[in-house]
């Protein structure tokens, strides 16, 4: 086995010097009982060749972005991704070392972190933020448990317009700790409903949780929601779920949120089925101690020089234990190299750029598929590069027929919002040129491609 | 001896803000074919002051020279105990990035997403036959949200059948993710006394009818196996219990033994430890969950199903705990697992599981003598030394520290809690016996320093690019992001 570099020699030698006769001997407290007496039931090992014949002929039975026109997004996006980020982070010093416990050697690592931190802070607009979290949904249930900790109360609500995945988390990570889970209606525009939302806070609401942008693609009134909130003495949690908008909308940060919790995939990561992906977290200096997560910050060595090191680890498990802000130990640090380095790239101008430019494809599909018979745009509030188109034919049959022309339509909405069932999820990025709109407009209203 | 670490020449380099100069850029975009649109002006943000403006070159030197200011698999031999730092194969890397398999989006409809359902649905298949557990979940993101899985399992099956126990049992030599995902659920931690292994007796003493589970690691974070195991397991079952394992040490038992013939209910893996996925400077890891046929309808959803001639994605079932993830955990993690057990076959990985455990127990009669050996069973995959009788005022930390200079990332220190001044090494079976020695020489070596020259253990690290960092500052005063001017 080329990874395993013991020849027979070796382990005849290293038994001796361990003073055993066998390597079955080294097994001697395992009982008898539960010793495995057959070979795993799994194939024999493949050569290097075969290995990635295997995986390419699983590769082709998949459609990506290159195989079709793809207008899928719903929290995850297919962007550019600059050349250099792989190329980057294959740097093996990155790759295969762990987390920085020995910032001696780890400062590569603790630097490119503490620039993560920094640029989360500048597009968020907030004070603070962690060295990342596993994805979007457990940052965004993360927000919901910190903010529950400091109010301690037990009431949560969560706007229905949210991220149906991230609501399913919450849900999840809430699921024994006796809160009270409640829905804020959506309202005929697609933003979350004010109304609503005022009548359901109260003095013992924990927490409120939004979209920005909403799952809808919606562009919410987050200073609403934020004084609203803070009225009732409750915290408001923004999601951002497709971060690419912070490159052109307020800051949740300048709006008044208390916690924003993202999704960095948008920033440089292969859709790669749902993963790896990459969290932020952002809070409030006053909050800095109550949050969970891995934090690096600036320091000075024996002879002053600048350097960085893990810190505030009181709050984490490993010292913590059963006490501690989260059980959550590593971050996603690879993922979050690669956000710095997308950042670092796209920069103050690329990210503006970018930004437009989802804007006005999407507004352009918006205004063409509006003009198809049979097809409607379901809400009018501002949108970013995301919205529902309501269709005569049932969801299903339309999507399955596109795909007959090479093109994933969009998301179909019903299992998670039965009042949409006619209704799918479409989404636009600056990777759809023009000619794949017009096909897809072209592939609804009936015409061949 | 020869000392591996030396110094070269380094590189400084600044915080990428501070490189950074207005008009710059680093990116080029297709030019808009579309008619520009704008949001109403409430809506949109000033410019971000100070955000980055580089150009390409600027960040491509940027990092690179971050890089070599740390210390990899691929540097040289990295023994942190129960991490599991082996060799992360480069075949591994390519297969991750197969475009087919990289750039699917994850909603795409199932019949359009086969193969990527094909290799989970094997790799679950894998993992279950290596365990001995009837289902797996590859859906949690880390060893930690895998824990939090399966406790949320454990307790959904009490309120299933209607027990509201509200205790775990977890041992003094448990990482710290145990006790803190057992409070995450709801319950609360009874901690219980090891002699470096459980005993029934222990067990039985604080197993009662307000105990949900025991939470156990095995092997244990000292390297010993719970050779009770068996009985440990029987008896929380009789008293309405289950038992968690936290698989952390699984890359001792691969081919071997199988935590589902001893008992256990539920257990995670870490596919970024026994599978040899890489650590990525702190993730992204994998952490699925197998479990038993009695548990299966508690998984997260959705999972892969096959029906014999299509892949799917079945919706999570009426009893699920619900879902982990936005979408169906680290997928590129799962495909470089999955490479490396098609690599390495059924023979190869109990191979790997033997050698790991030759190399820590190599290491433990080198060294043993010449640091303190508080535990002293046959070991398995690592060991654990401590600092007793070390000379010159000289502890854990400053052996660590003093690894680096000659060339090592130091072992796991101060873990676990029972060992004071406790020295985890775990070698793992990628290193060669010549490694090893090497290693073990500096060790000695070292040992020797603190005897005879003891501020050469004080002042470690001197050739790394920055000495001991004050760490008190940093937590008194937490400066965590860049501000221009401060």
């Amino acid at each position: 086995m080329r990874y395993i570099p013991h020849t027979a020699g070796d382990v005849t030698e290293m038994l001796e010097r361990i003073g055993v006769g066998t390597l079955e001997d080294l097994f001697v407290e395992i009982p008898e009982s539960v010793r495995l007496k057959r070979p795993l039931d799994l194939s024999e090992s493949v050569s290097e060749t075969e290995l990635l014949r295997e995986l390419k002929a699983l590769a082709v039975k998949n459609a990506t972005p290159e195989t079709h026109k793809s207008f899928l997004g719903g929290g995850a996006y297919h962007h550019f991704i600059p050349t250099v980020i792989d190329l980057l982070i294959s740097r093996s010093e990155f790759y295969t070392a762990y987390t920085p416990y020995q910032p001696e050697i780890s400062q590569g690592t603790l630097q490119a972190v503490f620039e993560f931190q920094s640029l989360i802070c500048q597009l968020t607009g907030m004070d603070a933020a962690n060295a990342s979290m596993y994805d979007g949904a457990s940052a965004c249930a993360e927000a919901v448990l910190m903010a529950v900790r400091l109010t301690r109360r037990k009431r949560v609500l969560l706007s229905r317009a949210l991220n149906p995945r991230y609501r399913a988390v919450v849900a999840t990570y809430c699921r024994y700790l006796s809160l009270e889970l409640v829905d804020v209606a959506v309202a005929a525009d697609g933003r979350t409903d004010l109304a609503d939302l005022i009548a359901k806070l109260d003095d013992s609401t924990a927490v409120v949780v939004v979209g920005y942008p909403n799952y809808f693609g919606v562009i919410e009134d987050v200073a609403a929601f934020a004084k609203a909130s803070h009225e009732t003495g409750a915290r408001l949690v923004t999601a951002v779920a497709e971060p690419i908008a912070l490159g052109l909308l307020k800051s949740p940060g300048e709006l008044g949120a208390d916690i924003v919790a993202g999704e960095g995939q948008s920033f440089g990561l292969p859709l790669a089925f749902g993963g790896p992906y990459v969290g932020f977290f952002a809070v409030l200096q006053k909050d800095v101690r109550a949050m969970p997560g891995r934090l690096v910050g600036e320091t000075t060595d024996l002879e002053g020089q600048r350097g960085f090191v893990l810190t505030l680890a009181t709050r984490e498990q490993h010292i913590r234990r059963e006490k501690a802000t989260s059980n959550i130990c590593s971050n996603q640090g690879l993922c979050a190299l690669m956000a710095t380095i997308f950042l670092s790239l796209l920069g103050k101008q690329g990210l503006r750029e970018m930004a437009e430019q989802n804007l006005a494809k999407a507004a352009y599909a918006r205004q063409r598929l509006s003009g198809i018979k049979g097809f409607s745009l379901v809400f009018d509030g501002p949108m970013f590069n995301e919205f529902v188109v309501r269709s005569e034919a049932p969801v299903a049959d339309v999507l399955t027929r596109l795909e007959a022309s090479g093109i994933l339509a969009g998301i179909p909405l019903g299992e998670d919002y039965p009042e949409l069932a006619d209704c799918f999820l479409v989404c636009v990025t600056e990777q759809n040129q023009r000619a794949e709109i017009d096909a897809l407009v072209a592939a609804l209203q009936g015409g061949v491609q | 001896m020869t000392i591996i670490g030396t110094s070269g020449l380094v590189l400084n380099e600044k915080l990428l803000f501070e490189h950074s100069d207005p008009g710059r850029k680093g990116y080029s975009l297709p030019k808009l074919d579309v008619p520009e649109t704008a949001l109403p002006a409430e809506l949109c943000r000033e410019e971000i002051s100070d955000f980055p403006e580089l150009s390409e070159v600027d960040v491509v030197r940027h990092f690179t020279r971050l890089s070599t200011w740390n210390y990899g698999v691929d540097s040289g031999f990295y023994p942190l105990g129960s991490c599991t730092m082996k060799y992360n194969p480069k075949v591994n890397e390519a297969a991750a990035r197969i475009p087919g398999l990289a750039y699917i989006h994850p909603a795409t409809p199932a019949h359009l997403a086969q193969g990527t359902l094909e290799l989970m649905y094997r790799l679950q298949g894998a993992l279950a036959e290596i365990s001995g557990l009837a289902r797996v979940t590859l859906q949690p993101a880390a060893g930690a949200q895998g824990e939090l899985t399966g406790m949320l399992v454990v307790r959904a099956w009490h309120e299933a059948h209607g027990s509201k126990r509200t205790k775990v049992l977890i041992p003094d030599t448990a990482h710290g993710t145990n006790p803190a995902t057992a409070s995450l659920t709801g319950y609360d931690v009874v901690p219980i006394a090891s002699d470096g292994v459980l005993t029934l007796e222990e067990v039985e003493a604080h197993m009662n009818d307000d105990v949900a589970a025991l939470m156990v690691t095995n092997p244990n974070t000292l390297g010993l196996f719970e050779t009770n195991i068996e009985a440990i397991c029987k008896l929380v079952h009789e008293r309405g219990g289950l038992v968690y394992c936290d698989g952390a040490n699984l890359n001792a038992l691969m081919g071997i033994a199988r935590p589902g013939d001893m008992g256990i209910d539920v257990m995670h893996f870490n596919l970024h430890k026994t599978f040899s996925t890489p650590h990525g400077g702190g993730g992204p890891g994998s952490g699925p969950v197998g479990v038993t046929e009695k548990l299966i309808p508690y998984l997260p959803g959705p999972g892969v199903d096959f029906d014999g001639e299509n892949y799917s994605l079945e919706a999570a079932k009426a009893d699920s705990v619900g879902r982990m993830m936005a979408f169906h955990g680290n997928v590129g993690v799962m495909v470089r697992a999955y490479a490396y057990i098609r690599s390495m076959g059924a023979a190869g990985l109990k191979h790997a599981s033997e050698m790991a455990v030759l190399n820590a127990n190599y290491v433990r009669a080198r060294l043993e003598g010449v640091y303190d050996l508080p535990y002293k069973s046959r070991s398995l995959h690592e060991v654990v030394f401590s600092d007793k009788d070390l000379g010159g005022d000289c502890h854990t930390l400053d052996v660590a520290k003093r690894l680096i200079d000659y060339g090592y990332h130091p072992p796991t220190i101060y873990f676990p809690l029972v060992v004071k001044g406790a020295i985890m090494i775990e070698p793992t079976e990628t290193e060669s016996q010549e490694v090893l020695d090497e290693f073990c020489d500096a060790m000695i070596a070292i040992a020797g320093e603190a005897r005879e020259n003891p501020e050469l253990l004080h002042q470690a690290p001197v050739r790394s690019r920055v000495r001991r960092l004050d760490e008190t500052t940093a937590a008194r005063k937490p400066k965590l992001k860049w501000e221009k001017g401060a």
